[in-house]
């Protein structure tokens, strides 16, 4: 008897369950998926065709358009600069993001304060970030037209982001400047979870402070220095505001990145097949670094 | 010894400070220039302003002749909206994901956590098809749901994180006490939660108060624009007073300076807990 009632019990429970779930879960799971999956999968499929989003989708053109984007020179530049702001965060970016964190340390007094001025650009919008600095550089009001100029020569005049050659060193000063807090944190976090039996044994042993950090905290922030270079990397691939805030990637495409390429040549001109296609390259990037990623921080973790 | 580590601590504390000052010095200049006259901004960009021009903050909030406070209502709204909604769904799945037992758990969870591989300018055309198919092309919904979608993959592991780590006995004590899953989840769960959806609330208030892409796709009527694409357009028609340009800026960082200074800790707290575990 007993033997009998139980597993329809428990049937009958574990479909409950499932009923329950379904009434949790139907409406996460239908705005995910229309806003966020069916998307996707559409600029998958979109990629293959010649469509201006208008009318039905009937004209297949193959591979052709990922031909035209990965042969156009203005892509090149695009993904040239989405490489170099990559590039530029590793040697610039993140060592003085670390070097800070270091300064700061766990038991300086006033730290907190210090941290919440160099996060505070992260929270800003990158549109007001944007804005704000092209009046720092803008020829008549900012920087080149001031005091600063009469002692840094180089500056007088300069239109920086007027000018092919230095617009885009420009722009990277403002990423620099709103992402390093960000990194900062990551890595005033990655030395709280260090032992501080560490450092006194390391001094004990007569460690300098160099020493110290070098061979004993550097080692052991390698997670977070990951997290913190898989962040940017898929920061620098997705950014945009800030470069259409200031100047919108040109003069020459001097500063275009890949987002404001598909933004240019897909939403603007109306091609919506093939800003889908530049989006599945961009996605596949994407899916490289993250493939990159977990291989490297897997094998970390086993070794 | 002595000696040495005061000394060491001082330039310490000297680089900090200078480089406390570097990162405000953008900031700064544009308070500073907020308040100057356009013939002083334009001789003299460190001066402190004078005179002490506060009309220009007075042009700003004149209602005839910016829309400043429409574009704050706009962007007010959406963000409540856009809060409003994530909360909501990333608690309910999250809560189903981590206190329901039920089929295809696991798959189900990295369904939702699939849309944290990609950014979502990759989805942006199709999404804009997609509203524009659904009739929502310039309006607020064309703008809070797709952001809210986009948020949910981080804030349904942040919350299902927070509630794995309830413990076991709350949920026997309302078993006993007669409570269904709703009552559960409504009366006991988000009550108890308070942290999590705090820093959910935060970062997805600072997400939409700041995004711009998507806005400046869905949105064309100039009376919907959000406040980051007021200040383009702004700056767009008033590009030879940049005193008044510089004051606009100021008024758009406020709110979320305040956020910012009010809730830090959650919002340090939100980026870790999306780093680590991603």
């Amino acid at each position: 008897m007993d033997n009998e009632i139980k597993p329809r019990r428990v049937k009958k429970k574990s479909k409950n369950r499932n009923l329950v779930a379904l009434g949790f879960l139907i409406l996460p799971f239908i705005v995910y998926s229309l806003f966020v999956i069916v998307p996707i999968v559409q600029a998958g499929y979109y990629g293959f065709f010649k469509w201006n989003g208008l009318g039905p989708l009937t004209h297949f053109v193959g591979f052709q358009n990922f031909i035209t984007i990965l042969t156009d020179s203005i892509f090149h530049k695009a993904l040239y600069h989405n490489f170099l702001i990559v590039l530029l965060s590793l040697s610039l970016q993140i060592p003085t993001s670390l070097l800070i964190a270091l300064l700061i340390g766990r038991r300086l007094r006033g730290s907190a304060f210090f941290r919440s001025i160099f996060f505070l650009p992260y929270i800003l919008s990158e549109v007001i970030a944007g804005v704000m600095w092209t009046f720092i550089y803008h020829p008549q009001f900012g920087i080149s037209n001031s005091i600063l100029a009469d002692f840094i020569p180089a500056l007088k005049d300069t239109a920086f982001l007027g000018n092919p050659d230095t617009v885009f060193y420009a722009i990277f000063v403002v990423l620099w400047w709103k992402y390093f807090g960000m990194h900062m944190v990551l890595y005033i976090a990655g030395l709280q979870g260090i032992p501080e039996e560490l450092e006194e044994a390391a001094c004990i042993d007569g460690a300098s402070e160099i020493q110290l950090n070098w061979h004993v905290i550097l080692p052991l922030l390698k997670p977070t220095l990951m997290i913190s270079l898989f962040l940017s990397i898929i920061g620098s691939i997705q950014v945009f505001d800030i470069i259409w805030s200031m100047g919108q990637g040109d003069p020459i495409n001097s500063a275009e990145t890949m987002v404001t390429y598909l933004y240019k040549f897909g939403f603007q001109r109306f091609n919506i097949a093939y800003g889908s296609a530049v989006a599945i390259i961009i996605f596949a990037i994407c899916l490289i670094t993250n493939f990159l990623y977990q291989r490297f921080t897997a094998k970390h973790q086993t070794i | 010894m002595l000696v040495q580590n005061k000394f060491r601590l001082a330039i310490r504390y000297v680089l900090l400070v200078l480089i406390a000052f570097v990162t405000l010095f953008p900031i700064i200049l544009t308070v500073l220039g907020s308040l100057k006259s356009l013939a002083q901004l334009r001789l003299d960009l460190f001066g402190l302003p004078n005179p002490v021009l506060w009309s220009n903050y007075a042009d700003i909030l004149d209602p005839h002749r910016s829309i400043f406070f429409t574009n704050l209502f706009n962007s007010t709204v959406v963000m409540a909206a856009t809060v409003f909604f994530t909360i909501m769904l990333s608690t309910m799945a999250g809560f189903a994901l981590s206190k329901v037992q039920f089929l295809g758990r696991s798959h189900v969870y990295h369904y939702f956590l699939m849309g944290m591989l990609f950014p979502a300018a990759v989805a942006i055309l199709p999404l804009y098809i997609e509203i524009r198919n659904l009739g929502l092309l310039d309006t607020y919904f064309g703008v809070i749901l797709p952001q809210v979608a986009f948020g949910m993959p981080m804030f349904i592991m942040l919350a299902r994180g927070f509630f794995m780590l309830l413990p076991k006995e709350l949920e026997e004590a309302s078993v006993i006490d007669g409570c269904g899953p709703w009552r559960y989840f409504m009366k006991i769960v988000l009550p108890v939660s308070a942290p999590i959806l705090t820093t959910i609330g935060i970062l997805s208030m600072v997400g939409s108060w700041n995004s711009y892409f998507l806005p400046l796709l869905i949105l064309n009527s100039e009376s919907l624009y959000t406040l980051p694409m007021g200040v383009m357009s702004f700056q767009g028609q008033y590009q030879f007073n940049w005193q008044l340009i510089l004051a606009y800026l100021i008024l758009a960082m406020i709110p979320v300076v305040i956020f910012y200074l009010l809730a830090q800790k959650y919002i340090i707290a939100g980026l870790l807990g999306g780093a680590v575990k991603e």
